[in-house]
């Protein structure tokens, strides 16, 4: 026989994992990869692949040969920050902006803060942004959805719906004219329409949240958050005048709204811990992506708006503590 | 546009100006008056910040010197006596002279010499460990080998060795005392030098009686009181099944250590014995 | 279905031995009776090496408020008054006594007869109760007649009574409540009319829908004890969990439940009370459940204190090759033993056998910020702040977060997916921070 074990209580644990939960969100992620394979066809198969492998990759570079630690590149949370990576950019990217991409998410994002857990910003946006900034016009080049295409080149792009709108307001258009121009709420529902990888398909993505919510991997409170208050927000804006602000609804099924609340809003690593700390940094969000997508110079707030509240974090776990058992006491 | 110019240079200048004599208004107000040989004393302690003095820093041990105006009971451990005389000598004062130290590790238990019974699982600290069993050993004082010692340590003096399971103090060792503090079991203590570091100590700090102690560990001190009679010296006290050498009273001359039948007596950085073939006891290691 | 509200697990129940009557274990050969098996002061020897004692004799008087009799669970000689090695593998103090025969004291009625009247005032019962040396069976061991006792100033409403077993794989308190329900309800009247209460409320676990229809079949002999079905969830055992699910008042931070007007006492006290009323019997013996997934026939004993651990193992089918850890108590509060000659004792409810794959903790990964521990913290902390806090040895920050009120239910190490030891560093902090309080009030 083995010699007893001794160790502090409790002596049984759960059956989740790390990498249970890592693999979870992989799942999860499976129609939404789908419904782009469908509409971007090989060239989005090609830049997902891409990034996931260079994720892979350069964490197991990182961590084997500059911090010499143990490699931890199957827990699977690399897959799913290549994963999002690869689904927030277009899918007629250059691949090899989306290896630069992926280092900039893992090496700077996550590595350099220690790796997992430890990282304050989430790293797909992270590199989503560098991207953004670096090569503007690849990432501003969206294709048009083609179902099945199986062509890499000369892929013809246009504006998101998102995009249409902003920049016809700006031109001084009336909402009324111009969202004829873009596809109907059915279409922009199941991602027939311009736009990144994975963030098209709102139903799809929906599907994962709802899959995630059963294993338990998120919780409502943040989606919940962040998309009520995006149609409040975009509500009180479109009753101020409807023909400047287009209506809450096509807000939640444009542009990659679904996907950041749904996966980048609830990323663990980053985002607050406690129930009303969720819900504050939800709205929070929420407000910012509003404010970006109507007043800001780009037409999509998301990826900024998160990683905005990702900076907030701390403060926010610091100032909204759970209800303590026994502090208030209410006894009828 | 010079007008902007002009404008921009004196607001700023007039910002800058009811800023700088706020600050300094502030910086009248809260003044603090301070003995300037607090800082010369400051400068000359290592900065460390140990706490090994007994003060909260290097900063709190000066200010208490420069208060009292005496090194009475003050040492300062990684400093040594050329710290403490370069102070005195700016106060002009009297160091007196102290013997160097050295943290000593008082178990010998390693994972050959008191062969595990149990596994331990869970967080890696003594603290934790002790309080929820005897260690794997079965010692009830014995080292749990979690490494609080080596956590605790800022001078990077205290090591793991990892065959043994023990911890082993460096000559680097500047005798601060966190090492102490964080043993749970009190298994370390602040011991002379010695001339040459040279040390005999028992490395055992067991109080079970000897058959008790021995079950668990073959280097055990059983209580044998051997070497107290061994002793011309009365260097080595006799309590509770535990004999204690006394460094003050130690004159290094080596006849306890063979005498002990388990070999709890340690001899460190002594040139090597004449091989005498009575004697059953192992060389100590360093 | 009730329940408490704020946060909580709900681990494998795994409960083997709930269909395993209670069987007598026979008698050791020798008993070792630690002098301290209850929570406050340890008692003090009466008899020494050579005395021939009968069982239920008093062999070691409590000392001070806090603290228990404690009886001989046999009959024989008394071998020595020496330092043994106890569950946790430290010397502790014990008597140790050789059996032979079975001779009882005079005064105790040996009989299984049921007396349902209790004619001893208020006082009497709470001497009774202490004279015996009846502590809390659920695990704490605090001393029943104290609770019995209520403070000056403050009014018991409801007596509560835990019949919840929210502990994975434990079921001594179910077997008992089948084959004791009599017993146990005569005893709640006992207690009731002691604190002078008209309510009794016993609230059991859903899981143990047989003990809830026994018992509510026999109630209407006992007016005021109603039964309550709780939704499973762990740790509803604890007070101020059990009250909050059972009456819905929430007892403030670092006080009593007598504060919000109750007192919980555990099904097998209640029985203990009642053997100890009305059959003038000392705590001598209790249900232990032994049992494991790779166990050969996991069973409930009725076992006299101080007998070893081992013998249990051994009437159970014996220890399985694949052992990898035994604990005494439930598998979410109980301890790993070093020492398998360890005695029962008053607190032991179960020895668990675990295979080592089954109960090896996984490893240590970076926390992945989840909040699943906030998240399910019965008493609303936040274990992986307070574990790092501890870690970092900031134990005023610590005080502010609270780690006094962690009651160690270990629900946090349970849930977290990285595998971190949560509680280990949660218990180091609340030493600390025990010290600092201690020592700013003296």
């Amino acid at each position: 026989m083995s010699l007893l074990t001794v160790s502090g209580s409790p002596h049984v644990y759960t059956e989740d994992s790390v990498s249970k939960i890592m693999y979870g969100v992989v799942l999860s992620l499976i129609p939404a990869a789908l419904v782009s394979f469908y509409f971007f066809g090989l060239a989005a198969i090609l830049v997902t692949l891409t990034a996931i492998v260079s994720c892979l990759f350069f964490e197991f570079i990182i961590q084997k040969y500059l911090l010499k630690g143990p490699v931890t590149i199957f827990d699977g949370s690399a897959v799913i920050t290549g994963l999002l990576l690869a689904f927030i950019v277009p899918a007629s990217l250059p691949l090899w902006m989306v290896v630069i991409g992926s280092l900039v998410s893992i090496g700077m994002a996550k590595m350099t803060f220690g790796g997992l857990g430890k990282n304050i910003f989430n790293p797909a946006l992270v590199g989503r942004v560098f991207l953004m900034i670096s090569f503007p016009v690849e990432m501003n080049m969206y294709p048009k959805p083609i179902p099945m295409s199986t062509q890499l080149t000369d892929i013809i792009s246009g504006p998101t719906p998102l995009a249409i709108v902003k920049e016809g307001v700006a031109q001084g258009e009336n909402v009324s004219d111009l969202l004829p121009q873009v596809p109907e709420y059915v279409n922009l529902l199941m991602g027939n329409m311009g736009g990144s990888v994975g963030e098209i398909s709102a139903l799809a993505i929906l599907l994962g949240g709802i899959y995630m919510l059963f294993r338990k991997i998120i919780t409502w409170e943040i989606p919940v958050a962040y998309l009520g208050s995006v149609v409040i927000f975009a509500g009180i804006l479109w009753q101020v005048n409807p023909e400047i602000y287009v209506d809450p609804l096509f807000h939640l099924v444009t542009g990659g709204l679904m996907l950041g609340a749904i996966y980048m809003a609830t990323d663990m690593v980053t985002s607050p811990m406690g129930r009303w700390g969720m819900i504050v940094y939800g709205i929070g969000c929420g407000f910012l992506t509003i404010i970006i997508r109507i007043f800001g110079a780009y037409p999509e707030g998301v990826a900024f708006a998160i990683l905005i509240m990702n900076a907030f974090v701390p403060l926010i776990n610091r100032g909204f503590k759970p209800k303590r058992f026994g502090e208030e006491v209410k006894n009828g | 546009m010079n007008e902007i110019t002009l404008l921009s240079v004196i607001s700023l200048g007039a910002l800058g100006t009811i800023a700088a004599v706020i600050l300094y208004m502030v910086a009248q107000k809260f003044k603090v008056i301070e003995d300037p040989r607090i800082d010369i004393v400051a400068d000359k302690l290592p900065g460390a910040n140990c706490g090994g003095c007994g003060y909260a820093g290097c900063r709190a041990l000066a200010e208490e010197i420069v208060r009292k105006e005496s090194l009475d009971g003050m040492s300062c451990p990684p400093g040594g006596n050329d710290v403490m005389k370069d102070i005195a000598a700016v106060l002009g004062l009297e160091a007196t002279e102290q013997d160097p130290t050295i943290a000593v590790v008082r178990c010998n238990g390693s994972h050959e010499n008191s062969p595990p019974k149990v596994r331990y699982e869970g967080a890696m600290t003594c603290a934790f460990a002790h309080s929820l069993f005897a260690g794997t050993g079965g010692c009830p004082q014995g080292c749990l080998g979690c490494g609080d010692c080596v956590v605790s340590c800022d001078f990077d003096a205290i090591y793991m060795d990892e065959q043994t399971g023990l911890p082993v103090v460096k000559d680097n060792c500047v005798s601060c005392g966190a090492c102490v503090k964080a043993c749970p079991r009190n298994i370390i203590e602040i011991r002379k030098r010695g001339k040459k570091d040279r040390r005999i100590f028992v490395s055992c700090i067991n109080k079970e009686k000897g058959g008790v102690s021995r079950k668990n560990c073959k280097v055990a001190c059983i209580g044998c009181g051997k070497c107290v009679k061994e002793c011309n010296f009365e260097a080595i006290v006799f309590e509770n099944n535990l004999a204690y050498i006394d460094y003050n009273k130690c004159t290094l001359c080596r006849k306890c250590p063979p005498v002990c039948p388990t070999g709890a007596i340690h001899e460190l950085n002594f040139p090597p014995r004449k091989p005498r073939p009575e004697t059953k006891t192992e060389p100590a290691q360093a | 279905m009730k329940t408490f509200t704020l946060g909580g697990v709900h681990p494998p129940e795994n409960k083997f031995s709930q269909n395993a009557p209670i069987r007598e274990l026979p008698l050791p050969e020798t008993v070792t009776i630690p002098i301290s098996q209850h929570l406050g002061v340890p008692a003090t020897p009466v008899v020494k090496k050579g005395d021939t004692v009968k069982t239920g004799q008093l062999i070691a008087k409590g000392e001070g408020f806090i603290s228990a009799n404690i009886h001989s669970s046999v009959s024989g000689t008394v071998q020595k008054v020496d330092e043994v090695i106890d569950t946790s593998g430290y010397r502790k103090k014990a008597i140790i006594i050789k059996v032979e025969g079975d001779e009882w004291e005079d005064d105790i009625d040996q009989s299984t007869d049921l007396i349902k009247d209790c004619a001893l005032t208020p006082e009497e019962i709470i001497k009774r109760v202490n004279e015996k040396g009846i502590v809390g069976l659920g695990g704490a061991t605090f001393p029943s007649y104290v609770k019995l006792m209520i403070p000056k100033g403050k009014k018991a409403e409801y007596l509560i009574i835990n019949g919840v077993e929210c502990e994975p794989y434990l079921t001594a308190d179910h077997r008992l409540m089948m084959e004791k329900a009599e017993e146990i309800l005569v005893g709640i009247s006992i207690q009731m009319k002691a604190l002078n209460v008209s309510k009794a409320i016993i609230g059991i676990e859903n899981n143990k829908p047989d003990a809830i229809e026994h018992l509510r079949k026999l109630l209407p002999g006992y007016p005021g004890i109603s039964v309550e079905p709780l939704k499973v969830k762990y740790p509803q055992g604890g007070e101020k969990q059990l009250i909050k699910a059972l009456i819905n008042r929430e007892v403030p931070s670092g006080k009593l439940p007598i504060e919000v007007g109750c007192v919980v006492h555990n099904v097998g006290t209640s029985y203990a009370v009642y053997q100890a009323v009305q059959k003038n019997r000392p705590l001598l013996n209790r249900v232990v459940t032994v049992t494991g997934k790779s166990l050969k026939s996991p069973s409930n004993f009725m076992v006299r204190i101080g007998t070893p651990i081992s013998q249990l193992i051994e009437e159970a089918g014996g220890l399985p090759e694949d052992t990898g850890k035994v604990v005494n108590g439930g598998p979410m509060m109980g301890k790993a033993l070093s020492n398998l000659e360890a005695p029962v004792t008053k607190g032991t409810s179960g020895v668990l056998i675990f295979s080592s794959q089954e109960t090896s903790r996984k490893t240590m990964l970076s926390c992945i910020r989840c909040g699943r521990c906030a998240s399910i913290c019965p008493m609303g902390l936040e274990p992986y702040l307070l574990a790092v806090l501890s870690d970092k040895k900031r134990d005023e920050d610590c005080e502010a977060e609270r780690i006094m009120d962690c009651m160690e239910c270990g629900s946090c190490l349970y849930i977290c997916p990285s595998g971190r030891p949560l509680l280990d560093h949660i218990r180091i902090g609340k030493g600390a921070v025990g010290k600092l309080i201690r020592s700013r009030s003296h």
